[in-house]
Formats: structure tokens, sequence, C-alpha cells
């Protein structure tokens, strides 16, 4: 056929866990690449390889069981193998891949392909495990049977590779398009009568789905085009085909699995007895009611526990880097905007970019352990019937579990979910689990208002235990009101296969790894980095006070002097009783110590977020809140965290590193949180409504940052997943509106309270 | 006429009949649990719901809402 052309475009077709993946992979080695489609959140993969002079185009389409398609994700699969994508070549050769020990199921979707005027190729997977089983295959007669050609392979061990690729190029070659299934009489007949009412060009197997697929995705689209006159005419062919005997969509199930019984009775001989496999031993105890929830708590506690345990030393390695590198360009670089620029918008920037690697990775590897092994689904199967009260699936669970520990990694983990609308209720709702970069703000909060002295010992681990249960509460409340109201719809199909249990591979894990740092670091990370650079510039302009002198320059003159003096300083204090002049000096001293960290207050409140903050004061006030505490809920937009920083350097103690808060070791970042915590409680105290409900008021910031999003990395991940700026900024939204009421409720109630 | 929701663990049956809404049949279909079909009910999970059954070579889960859809001939000896 088209044998001018040196490159030959290659199509994967497959159910899920057919070890599809595994072949595009065996085939096409590092050259990969993803292709993204408008309107749809599926993404295909392709890869290159070249054989004999021959370049190979594969696309990877993503798994499924027919070509029913319900949804404008299905649809792509079927329109790039119609050749209906502008931007995608039609294939020239489908390679159907079925599972040799499922060959009854398999063939199903094989024989749907031989609809589409394609040359088609048959590649039969895992042949040990079928071997394994006592079933024996003849592949010539399979092949007859099917009228296409058959190649046995072992695609995680390269078995059979040589020869699929020969067959696909010699039936490229001979541009051999498969003679399609014979459907009743009474069904052909139909369908030419639709097609001729339809009058203009429609590939034949579009017509089979119009009558086939009630209320799909094609029937959606020629309605749409068409009028109500087309709907009328499906209903009417339907209830004719009824009425022959030929009942939609028995009709296609029954035609195709009589078919298939056929070859399959042809070509495979069963053991009289099925062998009992791995798989039912496995499954006997992982899916038992008792033993199976126990292994999957066990499954559950070693996941969370690497994630914390591993991940927190490479994040502080990583926080080291970028503290190391920020002061190497300190030193190097005279300071001015562009230093700044550097220093806190980029450096800092990237720093809390990658940041969040180690946890993605870590929680991708346990992924994609869990899911080529099987078990994903059965952690589904577990947990369905909780997640089903929220109106969500068991699918839902590990990536909502997971966002207990990041948003991030947490939203990414939900495209195991099919269903769109499941999915995406999941993706709003991940935010509202009480991730780690939470922690920070809540202890400093909790050490600073409810952990006094006098107060029961208990106090403060109730309130943490409080925030956490907020957001495990309110995400499955706003996930059942999701799922009510602009995510309602028809109930999707829940029931799901259990794949055969399989050892995992090492690289398909690296692979998956590697892919889900990739996709954050590049395409969430970009936004991430304009979003900290636009809040720096906002606190950092303008840098001059009324006189129009520098702050940056007066700042380093005083943490010159201050540094200068740092060893007289050190030798009055050790004096035990200081004379009168000493006390002076003692006191002009300490003062020229605290003046950079006095600018630096200053600074911050005259900027442009200051500004903006003072200005906004009164919409902080229901919540019991200043314009500080507005203005360094503002800047931390960019990730919860930075509030600490922050409230330092608004309160005059110089910038607070968050991971102090929580790290004990550090004596001389304890020393500085202590001293954050006294400048707030002192600043507090001095105005009349803080002063008073200084307690109140810690738990209406709290509240609102255990409910607010404000975390750029996750906006811009759910950006990347939906592919839409509208997902978000309506969650932004939602869970800011969520956050300020129940602030403001915590305050006015915690206000009556005191009295 | 019992249903795949009536099954306990171990029992087998025959598919009969299969109902619902078009896109549950038709999904319900392409997983190759057609009439006539012979089935097992291997695991319930630990809310009683959804059901664990294997057919042929293929383990499904589906809720008690949906098995109740499929109408079955329990088969005392297989």
């Amino acid at each position: 056929m088209a044998m001018l052309t040196t490159t030959l475009t290659v199509a994967l077709v497959g159910n899920p866990n057919t070890g599809k993946s595994t072949l595009f992979n065996a085939l096409s080695g590092l050259r990969q690449r993803v292709g993204n489609y408008p309107g749809v959140t599926v993404e295909m993969k392709k890869g290159q390889f070249t054989s004999d002079g021959l370049t190979f185009e594969l696309v990877d389409l993503p798994g499924t069981y027919s070509l029913a398609a319900r949804s404008p994700d299905e649809m792509v699969a079927v329109d790039l193998l119609l050749g209906r994508r502008p931007e995608e070549p039609r294939p020239d050769v489908i390679v159907s891949i079925v599972d040799a020990t499922n060959l009854d199921r398999h063939l199903y979707l094989t024989s749907q392909l031989l609809d589409l005027g394609v040359p088609v190729v048959v590649a039969v997977n895992m042949i040990d495990a079928a071997a394994a089983q006592g079933l024996t295959i003849n592949y010539e007669k399979l092949s007859g049977a099917l009228g296409v050609p058959v190649v046995p392979i072992q695609a995680n061990n390269g078995t059979g590779l040589p020869q699929l690729i020969r067959t696909i190029r010699q039936t490229a070659e001979n541009g051999k398009i498969p003679q399609p299934l014979e459907f009743p009489v009474a069904f052909n007949e139909i369908i030419a009568h639709i097609t001729k009412e339809l009058s203009d060009q429609v590939p034949p197997v579009l017509v089979r789905r119009l009558l086939l697929d009630v209320g799909g995705y094609v029937e959606h689209e020629f309605v749409a085009e068409h009028g109500k006159r087309l709907q009328q005419l499906l209903t009417k062919a339907r209830e004719q085909l009824a009425a022959a005997n030929c009942p939609v969509p028995a009709i296609e199930a029954r035609t195709r699995f009589a078919w298939v019984r056929n070859a399959v009775a042809a070509a495979v001989t069963k053991p009289a007895q099925r062998p009992i496999t791995w798989t039912d031993r496995l499954d006997a105890v992982l899916t038992h009611r008792l033993w199976g929830t126990v292994a999957f708590l066990a499954v559950m506690f070693v996941m969370f526990q690497s994630i914390f345990l591993w991940a927190q030393p490479l994040m502080d390695q990583i926080d080291a880097a970028r503290e190391w590198l920020a002061q190497g360009v300190e030193d190097a670089m005279p300071p001015g905007p562009l230093r700044a620029l550097l220093v806190d918008g980029v450096i800092g920037g990237i720093g809390s970019v990658l940041v969040f690697l180690p946890q993605i990775l870590i929680l991708f590897a346990f992924i994609a352990i869990l899911e080529d092994c099987g078990y994903m689904a059965r952690a589904a199967f577990l947990m369905d019937r909780i997640m089903s009260r929220c109106g969500l699936s068991g699918k839902s669970f590990i990536p909502l579990l997971s966002s207990v520990a990041c948003a991030i990694p947490g939203i990414m983990a939900t495209r195991v979910i099919e269903n769109r609308r499941d999915r995406l209720a999941t993706i709003l709702v991940a935010p509202l689990m009480s991730c780690s970069a939470r922690l920070p703000v809540y202890v400093l909060l909790i050490g600073a208002f409810i952990a006094k002295p006098g107060s029961p010992a208990w106090l403060p681990g109730l309130v943490l235990f409080a925030m956490y249960l907020i957001g495990f509460t309110v995400a499955p409340l706003v996930a059942l009101a999701l799922k009510r109201t602009l995510l309602r719809g028809a109930p999707p199909v829940f029931v799901m296969e259990l794949p055969s249990y399989r050892r995992p591979k090492l690289t398909a894990i690296l692979r998956r790894m590697f892919e889900a740092g990739k996709a954050f670091v590049i395409r969430a990370g970009t936004i991430i980095l304009a979003a900290m650079i636009i809040v720096w510039a906002l606190l950092y302009f303008p840098y001059t006070d009324a006189n129009g002198e520098s702050y940056p320059e007066r700042i380093a003159q005083a943490e010159e002097a201050a540094s200068a003096n740092a060893d007289r300083l050190k030798e009055l204090h050790a004096i035990e009783q200081p004379t009168p002049e000493q006390q002076a000096e003692l006191a002009q001293l300490e003062e020229t110590a605290s003046l950079a960290d006095k600018l630096n207050g200053a600074w911050k409140r005259q900027s442009l977020l200051g500004r903006l903050g003072l200005w906004m004061e009164p919409v902080f006030e229901p919540l019991g809140w200043d314009w500080k505490i507005g203005v360094a809920a503002m800047a931390s937009f960019p990730a919860r965290e930075v509030i600490v920083g922050t409230f330092g350097l608004l309160y005059d103690v110089g910038d607070v590193d968050p991971g102090l808060v929580l790290d004990g070791s550090d004596e001389e970042g304890q020393a500085k949180v202590v001293s954050l915590t006294r400048a707030v409680q002192d600043e507090w105290a001095k105005d009349p409504i803080r002063g008073r409900y200084g307690v109140p008021v810690a738990l209406s910031i709290m509240v609102f940052f255990a409910l607010c999003c404000q975390c750029g990395a996750t906006l811009a991940v759910i950006q990347r997943e939906t592919r839409s700026w509208l997902w978000p900024a309506f969650t932004f939204v939602y869970m800011t509106t969520l956050a300020y009421l129940g602030a403001m409720l915590t305050f006015q109630i915690g206000r009556l309270m005191v009295g | 006429m019992p249903t795949l929701a009536d099954l306990v663990c171990g029992q087998h049956a025959e598919v009969l009949a299969i109902s619902g809404p078009p896109a549950f049949v038709q999904r319900i279909y392409e997983l190759g649990l057609l009439e006539g079909e012979r089935l097992e009910l291997i695991a319930v999970a630990p809310l009683g719901d959804p059901i664990e059954i294997r057919l042929g070579n293929s383990r499904l889960s589906l809720r008690r809402s949906e098995a109740a859809h499929i109408d079955v001939r329990i088969i005392h000896a297989p």
C-alpha cells in the first residue's frame, strides 16, 4: 500500500493489563514522547524504532475492553484508528495484543478491530503463563480462524518480538484488509437503511457503533449533528432489532463471542480441570474479609512510613542545597533587585518545586509496584464501600490517602480512575486532605497560643487532631456535594477487572517514577516558579522608603554593623552584674542587632503586598485578623508554609525557615522560632481584639489554612491533569471561600465563648 | 429468581438474564459475562460490598446493586 514512504505507523490496542505498555516499552526503548489531544485528558504515548531501514512509529492507545466509546476520552482512540484526528496519520497496521491465558475474552476487542478497515496483527502475549496453566495454543490454526496473522510473544523478556516486527512489516506491505464479522441479516438491513439516511460518507464501523452503543458517544455526536430525527430513527431501528431477536447491545456480544469461541475451540487445548493458579491462592488471602483488610492496612502503613521516612531526609538535602546555592549567589553578587530576584525568586522557587520530588517519586514507585503486580485493583475492591458513601469508588482511596502526605502526588495518582467525573471530584477534594505542608503552621500557632503553661497537656494534641479531622470530614462532604451538583451524571459502571497477579518489573517502575517526576518538574514547575516570582516581586517593590533610601542597602549596612558588634555583645551578655554604663551599651548594641529585622519589617509593610493587606484589612476583620496576618496569608499563596517566614518578616524577627518549627534539634533555629512566637504574642497582647481573643484568632488562622488552597503547586498540577484553567480556578475559589467562612465561624464562636 | 447478589462465597451459578442501564449491560457483555456463562463467587469485600466473581480466567468486582441486575441459576454440584 503506502510503501513509498519509509515510515510505518503502528497502533497498539488491547485490554487493560495485557502487557501492552511492556510491549510498547520493549519495542520503542527510550525514544518516547507523549501526545496530548485538545479537549480530552487522555495521553497517548508515541515511540519510534528502526528495523531494516524502516522506521516504525508506534502509538500506544489507552487500554480498553471495547471500541464502544462512552466519553470523549474513549472516542479519541477510535478516531485515531479511523484516521479522523487531523494531527495523526491513520495507522498502517493495528497490533491487537491479547492475553494468552484469557483469549476467550480478549479476542472480543480483536473482532471489533477487524471492522476498522486497517490491516491487523494479533500478538498473543504471556505465552509462558499459558504454558504454566497447561494451555496449548496452535497459532497457525488460530490465525486461520481469525483471518489475520498471529504471533506468540513474551513482551517482558523480548521473546517473539523480531517475528512480530517482521509480521507487522509483511502485513503492511501486502495491505490485506481483514474481513469484518458477519452479523445477522436483520441487523445488516437496518445498518444499510441508516447508512442511506445519513447520506454523507460515514465509515461503516461508526454506523455500527451508532446503532449498537445505546447512549454512547457516537450517538451523541451524530444526533447533535443530524437532529432529533436520527434519534427517532435509532429508537425505531432498535425496536425492530429486538423484535427480530437481535436486541441491542446483546446482539454484538452474542455474535462476536460465538466467533471467538469457535476460534478458541479450533486452536486452544485446555486441561480438563482448571489448575489452581497463584492468583487463586493470593486472592484467597488478599480479598478475604479479615486477612485482606489486615494485609491492606499493612501495605498502606509501609507506604506511608516510606514516604515520611525516605522523603524527609531527601527534602532536607534539597533545602540545604538551595540554601547553599542562595548563599553562593549572595556572596558573589552585589546587593540589588537582580540578586534578590535570583536568590528569593528563582532559587527559592526552583527549590520549592524540587522539594516535592522525593514524595512524588516514592509514592509513584509504590503506585507502579501496586499497579503492576495487580494489587491496586484489590485495594479499590476493599475500599469501594467506604468511598461509595461520598459518591466515589474504591479507586479514589489511594489518591486521597496519598494527599495526606501531599496533594500533588495524590492528584497525579488519580489517573487510575477511568471515570471522568469521579476523577475530577477526587482531584478537586484532594487538596482538602491535611497535607504535611500545613504542619509547620499548626505547630507554630499551637505552640504560641494553645500549649501555654497551665493549659492541659492533652490540649495541643487534640487541636492538631481536630485540624486533621477537618480535612477528613470536609473532603467527603465536598465530594458528595460535587457529585450531586456540578459533576452529576448517570452512575458510572463500577464493574472492574481484578487482573492476575504478576511480578512487577524494575525498569517499568523506574520508568513510571521518571515520567511522574518529569511531568511535575517541567509542566507544574514553570507555573510554580512564576507564582513564586510574582509574590516575591509584590513583597520586594517598592524597595525605597519615603526619603528615597533603599531598604536592602540599609539592611545590609545594619547587618554589617550588627556582625561587627557581635563579639562585644556576647562579652556584655556574659557579665553577670553589669555597670550602668555597660547596661546602656548593651541596650544600644541590642538595638543595632535588631535594626536589620526592624527595617525588613518596615520594608515589607510598605511593599505592594503590604499596602494591599492594609487596604484589605476590613475583609480580614470578621476572621479576627489584622492586616499582618492577612498579608502573611496572601504571601503564602505559592506554598502554605511560607506564612511562617512572612510572619517572621512582618513581626520584625527576620526570615524564619518553616522547617525549623518542626526540627527540635537545631538550637539556633529553635531560638528563632521562640523569638517569633514571643513577638507574635507580644504584638497581639497590645491589641484589644487579638490580646483578648488570642486563642480564637489562632484557631481561626489554623482553620483557614486547613481549608484553603494556598499552594501554587497543587493548582498547577490540577491544571496539568485536567488540561484546563477552569478547574484550578474553581478549586482555589471554593476552597478559599470555605476557608474564609470556616475561619470566620471559628473566630466568632470562639469570641462568644471567651465572652 | 436469585440474582448474582444472592450468592454466597464459593457458590457457582449460571447467568440467565442481564438487565439494567445500557452502559452497564454493554460493559458486562464486553467483559464476557453473557447469558449461559458459568461463574463462581470467590470473595466479598470487608463491608459486604462489592463482590468478586471468577468467570473463566477473569476475575471481576461488582457492586451488589449491579449484581442484582444479573439473574442466575445456582448450580449446587458444579
